[in-house]
């Protein structure tokens, strides 16, 4: 017969108290992973590709493939 | 006219509820769901009426003997009384009934008759598909999009080959 009075009040403070830290900690865990395996490597491969990039060579052999409307290829 | 008729019949009325208290005419049958119920619900733990109503002679001596000191009782005579008031008891009540092996089995009959249907249409009721589809056609739908350049960092031309016209290894 000696049960112990269980808890009245303050049981979604105590629910909060745990959890809000573990769900800002998971929210941060996943902002600092996406950063590091997309947008750092997609910086990284854009910064690649333009640091070679001759956009005259490119643009005449879009040129002479025909994609072009305003520029025919050279030649008839 | 019409007020005393009505005056009448309620003074009518109000005579035949006092002659009824001894009749027994004119009082509307009591239905069952209008009485208490008993229902075994884990939130309501204690419901309206005990669950058996008419006790057997066993069951009566059972209830007299309750009226005396609770440990003069068997373990017994303790779970037939606590079965006099109780239907189901807490643990049975939260049993699961294995009802959801139905509902997934009906699922997965259901989808796979879908899928009949679905393989049905195909056959009988669709046109064929557009030119665009053809092979050559995605072929040269497939070099025109290497010639523009398309997705050239990361996407799809970033694959190609130019120099040796072939996809990257």
């Amino acid at each position: 017969m000696s049960l112990v009075k269980p808890a009245m009040r303050g049981l979604l403070a105590k629910r909060l108290r745990f959890h809000l830290p573990i769900a800002f900690g998971l929210a941060l865990v996943a902002a600092v992973a996406f950063k590091f395996t997309v947008t750092e490597p997609r910086k990284q491969a854009y910064a690649d590709f333009y640091k070679h990039y001759d956009s005259m060579k490119e643009f005449s052999a879009m040129r002479e493939a025909g994609v072009f409307e305003s520029v025919r290829p050279t030649g008839k | 006219m019409l007020a005393t008729r009505v005056f009448r019949l309620v003074g009518n009325r109000t005579l035949s509820t006092s002659i009824c208290l001894r009749g027994g005419h004119g009082v509307a049958k009591v239905e069952d769901y209008t009485l208490p119920a008993y229902f075994d619900r884990r939130e309501s733990p204690l419901p309206d009426i005990k669950f058996v109503q008419q006790l057997s002679p066993e069951q009566k001596s059972l209830k007299e003997k309750e009226k005396g000191s609770w440990a003069a009782l068997s373990k017994e005579e303790k779970i037939a009384l606590y079965r006099i008031s109780f239907k189901e008891s807490f643990a049975e009540m939260d049993k699961g009934t294995g009802e959801w092996k139905s509902v997934v089995a009906g699922i997965f009959f259901f989808i796979g008759f879908t899928g009949l249907v679905v393989l049905w249409q195909r056959k009988y009721v669709y046109g064929d598909v557009p030119h665009t589809f053809d092979a050559e056609y995605k072929q040269k739908e497939v070099q025109r999009m290497l010639d523009m350049r398309i997705n050239p960092v990361e996407g799809f031309s970033a694959k190609w080959d130019y120099e040796n016209n072939a996809w990257k290894k």
